[in-house]
């Protein structure tokens, strides 16, 4: 969060500060504009290319275009998706020249077998009276490690497990704190597959984490 | 006693966890899933778990930047002042 500002005349937003600041070449408006978005910028760009180390490259390349067309962003979209934008044609643009390039259908929820978000197995089969219903229902995971910074760290281990597209809209959404509009409009998905993405991912991050935590305090 | 909607089950309602907390549930599924929680404890359990997880995602800090890649993105910067006349 940013420190309320005192001597900005009321109506200005902080984009347009930022912007104002970038065109008057304030270095430090600059470096933490990148910093703040360098983890997601990172993020979407390795939907794309094949490694980390070209992700790290498009995002350089990004900054240069960023940079170059500046005077030419007129507002019409939020300086951020105007950003990210330039991120994605840059990292599709080097994902073409990339021998083993992600195809643009892996974005699609289709990627992978339509697994239930927890296996079967834990609910009371057909001929029970209670069917569908939990055999081995999920136990609170201990006060003591929730509240420690152990469930922190546990989401970012699962996280980098999840399939390409599922980790990118769960760290967009729930790391970067974007919107599921801002989610689909970059990635060039739909609202449904953009639910079934996060879905299957925060399931299985959850799943991941009671794994770790134990299902102590079984019936 | 048969209920005019049918039950939801423990299996359907894990599946419509991310719709509900993105408030996508057509209002009647809503209702149905309140009120299965109501009297689920174990539902209760797996909907708090889905809300830590949010909760832990929102506070892991972005990886930082490398000083290698920060320096190069000051020396883009700079370049860019110098040959765009932005800065004076």
């Amino acid at each position: 969060m940013e420190p309320p500002s005192v001597s900005e005349p009321a109506g200005i937003t902080t984009e347009e500060r930022e912007l104002a600041a970038l065109r008057a070449g304030d270095e430090a408006a600059f470096l933490a504009l990148v910093t703040r978005h360098h983890g997601a910028m990172v993020r979407v760009a390795t939907t794309f290319v094949r490694s980390q180390a070209i992700a790290e490259e498009v995002v350089q390349e990004t900054w240069v275009g960023v940079l170059r067309g500046l005077h030419l962003f007129e507002g019409r979209s939020s300086l951020k998706s105007w950003i990210f934008s330039i991120l994605v044609n840059c990292a599709k643009a080097r994902g073409l020249k990339e021998v083993r390039s992600v195809p643009m259908s892996s974005l699609g929820p289709e990627e992978e077998e339509d697994a239930p978000s927890v296996s079967p197995d834990r609910f009371r089969g057909d001929e029970d009276r209670w069917a569908g219903h939990w055999a081995e229902p999920p136990a609170p995971w201990p006060d003591a490690r929730v509240e420690s910074s152990e469930l922190v760290a546990l989401v970012a281990e699962a996280l980098d497990t999840l399939p390409q597209a599922q980790r990118t809209v769960m760290s967009l959404r729930d790391v970067d704190g974007w919107d599921s509009g801002e989610v689909c409009a970059l990635l060039g998905i739909t609202e449904v597959n953009q639910r079934v993405l996060l879905h299957r991912a925060r399931s299985k991050v959850r799943a991941f984490l009671e794994e770790r935590l134990g299902r102590e305090g079984l019936p | 006693m048969t209920p005019a909607v049918p039950d939801l089950s423990c299996r359907e309602l894990v599946e419509l966890v991310t719709d509900y907390l993105e408030a996508s549930l057509p209002v009647d599924e809503r209702t149905r899933f309140e009120l299965h929680l109501t009297y689920c404890e174990f539902c209760r359990t797996y909907l708090a778990q889905m809300r830590q997880v949010l909760e832990s995602a929102g506070e892991l800090t972005e990886e930082s930047l490398a000083p290698e890649a920060r320096d190069a993105l000051l020396a883009t910067f700079r370049d860019w002042k110098k040959g765009s006349g932005g800065g004076s």
